[in-house]
């Protein structure tokens, strides 16, 4: 307590509290002007914990010599209920401190303020300090940093932002060596990477503080009257049952996975609301004015139950959340645990939450969650590390700022945890990239983005760079988004006259360019019809149709995790464990144990079976979606090479179905299929280089890498009429490249995103050893229980494979029997 | 981890190509045959015709700070050297843009050079003008003019008022279709006609496609009467016009 200023000691002692011990203990580490990492749960004081030393240094009367503390959140939501959150204590202590925040929507003149008289305190976003360190007078601006707070850092780390945060962190060290890093984190399964993470590489880790845990989280899986159904997302069976609980609750937070499912979740309860209860909906693809809109009636207690993605998953304070429920299963425990941590922002009080499965096998999930969550079971990724895009746009940044010598940024670089084990030679082929693109034989030398100087140092070769560099900087998104917005249709002269009105949010282009004219979509809580795209993007109009036509819905946006999937394995196998179970769940693996067999939890089950005129293989890795969709792949190249006669495949999160022509089980049977052969490790050779050439999941891999990297810029929608036509493909440069430089470093990033991303060879690479001499094969007569959900997807889903031309014929052959059916 | 190898596979990733062994396409009495490529062969003259070529694209980005990769002139080039190979044309027509600035025909390196004026001299080559290579490329060979009239058929780069009795082959709009089937939807370049009028895909390497349901292409086509030869993977696909989307 001895170094705590009075003017802190005596604002706690007028509110009757005491610091928590890790309050005191971040204060000693930021007083000694070391680093440290504190984990503690929400509600435990976290974010003035990392400012307990910031305050404390700037108690007294100063100069204002340039920002003294970095405070850096991942959303920009945060970062603005930190700074209200941190303005009132300040205020309070009446301490002379000056608080601003910058994030993507500050207005240009707020920028050039706090550039030209820097506050105490900035709060501001991760993509922000990509734009600092880009800065001509960076080093001025900080040159009297003595802090950088990184707050849910176990959020940041997993994902390419972190990657870029890493490398702006290592730049800031580099230019002030004795600032100090402290890192707020939920709590994690590996705090030691995180530690790690905060420290340059032969500084060991950073001391870790921990917070006190909080009191236990009352869990409950919804037990509806109502059956609980095979396959699909919706949820919809529950809505009477969620809406009863909205009823008794508060104010509750309805959390679900995906945005589209935000949507027909939040229409349901609209439709159910015949109390009129204040019900919002809030994600990230809404306008930003909507969302504040929303946050502030939250603040104010005028909500009773907000539908909410991942937007609300982070430590935002916002009024007396008692009821956290969860639609569809929480895909891993420390993400269920996380969102727990939104119901009642107090430590001693137990937070209460209800899970809602929307299918049979999401009761599995629920359960192995719920039991994970009840002993805090966390199963938090291992930071992302060495990504080359983002170390293109690092090098890039760096220039804007100021002339660099290269030795000097790869030194500061490798030091970062992320790019710990780059090489000075895939340090140099990046250098080469953004300075000529990189292409051996015929490099753009007479158009180089980077010269070197006659002093060795690199420069930009033209200040324009930078500004272009500037405006994209923000893409580190994982689609192109177009805005919609409200539109009016005329006819004059019988032409169609589309204007366009107020923003209703964005979309991904990727869904918007699916679109015709007529088309209807779930946006905003509201049916719309599209009418059509414009320079801003897409216009739509109100419809009163009652189901869209298309929805939006793409499956999980998370895979089920490691650790979930083994306790779904091990409840499977296990009889014991399925009194928990509702009855209706409970019933349908009884069935399936005297209809076919249950799997131990060590083994891989794979039916066979005919049914109508095909023939059936369902087997059960719970290795999610991803990973599945590509072993479905890989299989279906198999099956076909060794006569089986694959038609086609569906993959959930937890199984996969082919079928063929051909009779499975007798060609097992037979030994014309050895299945341990058809599941061996190799295919993960040749057969997967194989489909990945013609992927359509590379190539989307590739064109992220290529915005990241700088390649291309980032898509300006319609800005002429050529604009489209002009803008070359990234498809098509994919293409070129692989033919003419293979080993270029953006393939090698976007093989290296793919891999562990959208194709999931990782975690598909782990199941082939696990199941390794473990394939439990049951030839069945028929249809088993197991293999219903993911059978009744098939008609669901579209039918993976990436057949183009077939298609096309079929598609001109169909019109033909139109045509002559005419005659 | 998997032992699997970062390296991605290596192929020559020649573009497809090959006459349209099923579909012709006919403007008033002539009769022409598509290539897979997006270029045009027509027997009755031996002519080949291809439409927006936009050589050196590539350097051109580049200029503007974004490096693509530098090989879409050569990938261009070489597609058409096989092309005119495989049909045997003996002359060849250029409907304009065939390169992507002004006075890229002048900035060309030593080797695209080579490979051009080997074209110009073993074929009758024609190069019309077109709105982003207005000047006539004069050393590289062939005769360059801003529109070419065979008979009943005039050929261009921007479409124009077609006279009576006349029929117009055109490029410029780099036209493309979507269709969708069975859940998806496929979209490329394609031939779009109506009898009367046809405009060429863009045969550029790095060259995109334009839906026909974009405003540019509005009051073009007869829309009843109208085809359009969609570029597959491997062969070319005809479609009712109406039906694309």
């Amino acid at each position: 307590m001895a170094d705590l200023h009075h003017k802190i000691s005596r604002w706690f002692d007028s509110r009757g509290w005491s610091p928590r011990q890790h309050q005191l203990d971040m204060l000693q580490h930021g007083l000694a002007g070391k680093s440290a990492l504190l984990i503690a749960p929400t509600g435990g004081g976290k974010t003035l914990s990392g400012f307990m030393a910031t305050l404390n240094e700037l108690a007294e009367p100063h100069q204002h010599e340039g920002i003294h503390t970095l405070y850096i959140s991942p959303l920009k939501a945060l970062a603005v209920d930190i700074a209200r959150n941190l303005e009132k204590p300040v205020m309070e202590m009446a301490l002379p401190i000056t608080i601003e925040t910058r994030t993507g929507d500050t207005p240009v003149s707020k920028r050039q303020r706090i550039r030209q008289q820097p506050p105490d305190i900035l709060i501001t976003t991760s993509e922000q300090m990509t734009l600092l360190i880009a800065d001509p007078h960076v080093a001025h601006l900080i040159r009297s940093l003595r802090c950088v707070i990184i707050d849910e850092l176990h959020s940041i780390v997993t994902s390419k932002r972190g990657v870029l945060l890493s490398l702006a962190l290592s730049r800031i060290r580099g230019l002030v060596p004795d600032v100090r890093f402290f890192g707020l984190s939920a709590t994690v399964a590996d705090p030691d990477s995180l530690q790690q993470w905060l420290a340059p590489k032969g500084a060991g880790p950073v001391p870790l503080v921990l917070g006190t845990p909080g009191a236990p989280a009352k869990i409950r899986i919804l037990e509806s009257a109502e059956r609980v159904p095979w396959s699909g997302h919706s949820s919809r069976y529950a809505i009477p049952d969620i809406y009863a609980e909205i009823k008794k609750a508060g104010m509750a937070l309805v959390f679900v996975n995906t945005r589209s499912q935000a949507e027909m979740i939040f229409q349901d309860l609209w439709t159910a609301n015949d109390d009129n209860l204040p019900i919002a909906l809030h994600h990230g693809s809404l306008d930003v004015a909507t969302r504040r809109k929303v946050e502030a009636a939250m603040a104010d207690n005028k909500l009773r139950a907000v539908v909410c993605t991942s937007t609300l998953d982070l430590g935002i304070d916002w009024g007396n959340v008692d009821l956290v429920i969860h639609v569809g299963a929480p895909k891993g425990s420390s993400r269920l645990l996380q969102r727990i941590g939104r119901a009642n922002h107090r430590l001693d009080e137990s937070s209460n939450a209800l899970l809602v499965p929307s299918n049979r096998f999401e009761v599995l999930e629920c359960e192995a969650a719920l039991a994970a969550a009840s002993v805090n079971a966390q199963d938090t990724q291992f930071p992302t590390v060495k990504k080359l895009d983002c170390l293109a746009q690092h090098i890039m940044a760096c220039a804007c700022s100021q002339p660099f010598d290269a030795d000097t940024l790869y030194a500061e670089i490798s030091a970062a945890f992320t790019f710990r084990n780059l090489t000075r030679a895939k340090f140099d082929a990046a250098l080469d990239y953004v300075a000529t693109g990189g292409y051996a034989l015929k490099a753009y030398t007479r158009y180089a983005k980077l010269k070197q100087q006659p002093d060795g140092r690199w420069r930009l070769a033209h200040p324009r760079l930078a500004q272009s560099f500037r405006m994209n900087v923000g893409t580190i998104v994982e689609d192109a988004m177009l805005k919609v917005r409200l539109a009016k249709v005329r006819r004059v002269a019988g032409k169609r006259h589309v204007t366009g009105g107020f923003v209703i949010g964005e979309l991904e282009e990727y869904f918007l360019s699916q679109l015709s004219i007529g088309d209807t979509f779930l946006f905003g809580g509201q049916v719309l019809r599209h009418e059509g795209m414009d320079d801003f993007g897409s216009l739509a109009t109100r419809t009163t149709a009652k189901e869209p036509m298309i929805p939006s819905y793409a499956g999980g946006k998370f895979p089920l995790s490691t650790y979930l999937a083994e306790r779904v394995r091990d409840i499977l196998a296990d009889p014991k464990k399925w009194k928990s179970l509702p009855k209706q769940v409970s019933d349908w693996l009884s069935t399936q144990r005297w209809a076919s067999v249950l799997p131990r939890a060590d083994q891989m089950l794979v039916e066979t079976f005919p049914r109508a005129d095909k023939h059936y293989m369902v087997c059960y890795p719970f290795e999610g979606r991803l990973a599945q969709q590509t072993l479905g792949m890989l299989l279906t190249r198999r099956l076909e090479r060794w006569g089986a006669k694959p038609l086609g495949f569906v993959a959930t999160e937890y199984a996969l179905v082919i079928w063929t022509l051909s009779d499975l089980s007798a060609m097992v049977k037979q030994g014309r299929i050895s299945l341990a052969k058809l599941f061996d490790e190799d295919m993960l050779g040749d057969d997967l280089e194989a489909w990945l050439a013609e992927s359509m999941m590379m190539k989307r891999s590739f064109r992220y890498v290529a915005i990241i990297a700088g390649l291309i810029e980032r898509r300006i929608p319609g800005k002429e009429k050529t604009a489209r036509q002009m803008t070359v493909n990234t498809d098509l440069i994919f293409d070129a490249l692989r033919s003419h430089q293979p080993d270029h470093i953006l393939l090698e990033a976007a093989w290296d995103d793919a891999a562990d991303g959208l194709i999931d060879i990782h975690r598909l690479g782990a199941m082939l050893k696990r199941v390794k001499n473990q394939i439990l094969h049951q030839p069945l007569e028929r249809v088993s229980p197991l293999a219903i959900p993911v059978l009744l997807d098939i008609g669901r889903e579209s039918v993976s494979g990436e057949a183009h031309d077939a298609l096309l014929a079929e598609a001109a052959d169909d019109l033909y029997a139109e045509a002559s059916r005419l005659v | 981890m998997m032992p699997f190898s970062p390296k991605l596979p290596t192929t020559s990733m020649q573009r497809p190509q090959g006459l349209s062994k099923t579909h012709t396409i006919t403007l008033g009495a002539s009769r022409f045959v598509p290539d897979l490529s997006g270029a045009l062969f027509w027997p009755d003259e031996r002519m080949l015709l291809v439409a927006d070529l936009h050589l050196e694209q590539g350097a051109s980005l580049a200029r503007r700070g974004a490096h693509v990769p530098p090989y879409d002139t050569f990938a261009t080039l070489r597609q058409l050297e096989v092309v005119l190979r495989q049909t045997g044309a003996e002359k060849l027509v250029l409907l304009g843009d065939s390169f992507h600035s002004k006075d890229a025909h002048i900035h060309v390196d030593a080797e695209t050079w080579t490979r051009l004026t080997a074209i110009t001299s073993r074929v009758e080559t024609t190069w019309i003008t077109g709105n982003h290579d207005p000047l006539p490329p004069d050393a590289l060979g062939g005769t360059c003019v801003d529109e070419l009239v065979l008979g009943s058929l005039i050929l261009r780069h921007i479409p124009g008022e077609i006279p009576e009795s006349c029929t117009e082959i055109a490029g410029h709009l780099h036209p493309g279709a979507s269709i969708h089937h069975r859940g998806h939807r496929i979209h490329g370049k394609c031939f779009a006609t109506d009898g009367r009028r046809l405009i060429m895909p863009a045969f550029g390497t790095y060259t995109g496609a334009l839906s026909l349901r974009s405003d540019a292409f509005e009051g073009l086509f007869d829309e009843a009467a109208g085809e359009v030869f969609m570029l597959g993977r491997a062969a070319i696909h005809r479609f009712q016009m109406q039906r694309v989307r």
